[in-house]
């Protein structure tokens, strides 16, 4: 039986895991979102925390995934679902594009364009919101895409430790030593993150201004 | 009575015991050559430089004691290349201070129009994006942007200094008929002695962050002071040839 035969016969089962994997995916890179940027653009207004916040998400990026799943997992409220504890990890290895490339694409925006802007009376708050964020756009959404596409990836290992998703096959598969249902997580897994990849890149260009 | 008086100098080497007055209505013309001070001295202007020492006087009251936003938005500022925002098109460039001050909208819109018609641009291009337009384009729309909430002061850092010589001289022009109908209070930075003769009329010669003459620009060409024949003699001609070209 090939992996696509696999795939057919137990369509029910592959949906659901990836639906499990998307949700994963999904709920992380959305609080990273909303905690990456808005920490990228602090970091941008007092620059002596630049270097304890990007050097803070830089060492959570150096923890091996699989560790970390393990730290977090005696944690009360979060040990006590696995998925819970999935999404906040996945959410902290986002947080390193997403605070990088807010900060980048803001500090990238064109310091005469910036002036000007506070030349002409513009309060911060307004510099921020209508010629900062929107020229920075398409770096900062470029880190979403970076986020996403490395979260699809790890979202496997939280199956490690029982939460579910497309690492159920791959897990399972190594411990039966049988690739076929090794592809079989790994290929809609695969599939998930060249979506993503695709869809951000489109919204990316679609968003970037000039 | 509007008299704006620097009495200030700033950070240690920047600029130091500035002293300089721009009188109302007329063009104040900082010259130098990069790193004289001249930027940094308009910039003291509008409070995006503060004086570490001194004060900055515009409109009888110092910098420090204005509230930054309100100062700036009476100040028209026009940068090189413009400094015009990428992402909005000629119109909301140019109506950005009114759109912050809370102008209605066709107020705004009439007031874009008047003011594309003023620089010498067809009112079409209003929905054009700044990397549609040509460059002595986009510094039109710079100008018009600095007077569009109609600011009695007008702060120009090199605004032609991007330009081929032709749209130069053209918007040089421009400025020159302009400023005879508006009557604003201008302070222009420029390196370019021909701009400073034809445009200003009063030069404030800056050297090493410290102001060396302001002299009405008829008598600047007479000076004898050896840093202003200096700067005359990197022009070449004698200044009364210059007078006479410009």
């Amino acid at each position: 039986m090939n992996v696509f035969q696999f795939i057919l016969q137990n369509h029910g089962e592959v949906l659901e895991l990836t639906l499990e994997h998307l949700w994963m995916v999904v709920a992380s890179t959305f609080l990273a979102v909303l905690i990456g940027i808005p920490l990228g653009i602090l970091v941008t207004r007092h620059p002596g925390w630049n270097k304890p916040v990007l050097g803070g998400a830089n060492i959570i990026q150096t923890i091996p995934s699989l560790a970390l799943f393990g730290f977090l997992l005696p944690v009360p409220w979060l040990g006590a679902r696995s998925e819970r504890l999935a999404i906040l990890a996945l959410t902290l290895y986002a947080l390193l594009p997403l605070i990088r490339n807010t900060y980048a694409g803001i500090k990238g925006v064109d310091p005469a364009v910036v002036e000007a802007g506070r030349g002409m009376g513009m309060t911060d708050r307004q510099l921020l919101f209508r010629i900062e964020l929107p020229l920075a756009l398409g770096v900062i959404i470029a880190g979403v895409r970076v986020a996403t596409v490395i979260s699809v990836g790890l979202a496997t290992i939280a199956a490690a430790i029982g939460a579910g998703g497309l690492g159920e096959y791959i897990f399972r598969g190594l411990a039966m030593v049988n690739n076929q249902l090794i592809l079989a997580g790994a290929i809609p897994a695969a599939a998930l993150a060249l979506l993503a990849d695709v869809s951000f890149g489109w919204l990316e260009r679609r968003l970037s201004p000039v | 009575m509007r008299n704006v008086a620097f009495r200030f100098p700033g950070g240690q080497t920047l600029l130091a015991g500035l002293n300089l007055q721009v009188r109302r209505g007329e063009t104040l013309v900082l010259l130098g050559r990069s790193g004289s001070g001249k930027t940094t001295t308009l910039k003291l202007i509008n409070d995006l430089v503060s004086p570490t020492e001194g004060d900055v006087i515009v409109d009888g009251r110092a910098t420090r004691e204005w509230d930054r936003i309100r100062l700036r938005r009476g100040i028209g500022y026009v940068i090189q290349e413009s400094g015009l925002f990428p992402h909005f098109t000629v119109e909301r460039n140019i109506g950005l201070v009114p759109e912050i001050e809370g102008w209605p909208a066709d107020r705004i819109r009439k007031r874009v129009t008047e003011l594309l018609q003023l620089v010498g641009l067809d009112p079409t291009l209003a929905s054009r994006y700044p990397k549609e337009l040509s460059g002595g384009q986009r510094q039109r729309v710079g100008v018009a942007r600095g007077l569009a909430a109609d600011p009695p002061i007008l702060l120009m850092d090199e605004p032609f200094g991007a330009l081929d010589a032709i749209t130069r001289a053209e918007l040089q022009r421009e400025f020159l008929a302009l400023q005879r109908r508006l009557q604003k209070t201008v302070v222009f930075v420029t390196h370019d002695l021909r701009e400073a003769l034809l445009l200003g009329t009063r030069i404030a010669l800056m050297e090493g962050g410290k102001l060396v003459v302001a002299l009405p620009t008829d008598e600047f060409t007479s000076s004898t002071d050896p840093l202003v024949l200096k700067y005359l003699d990197a022009f070449g001609a004698t200044p009364h040839d210059q007078r006479g070209s410009a």
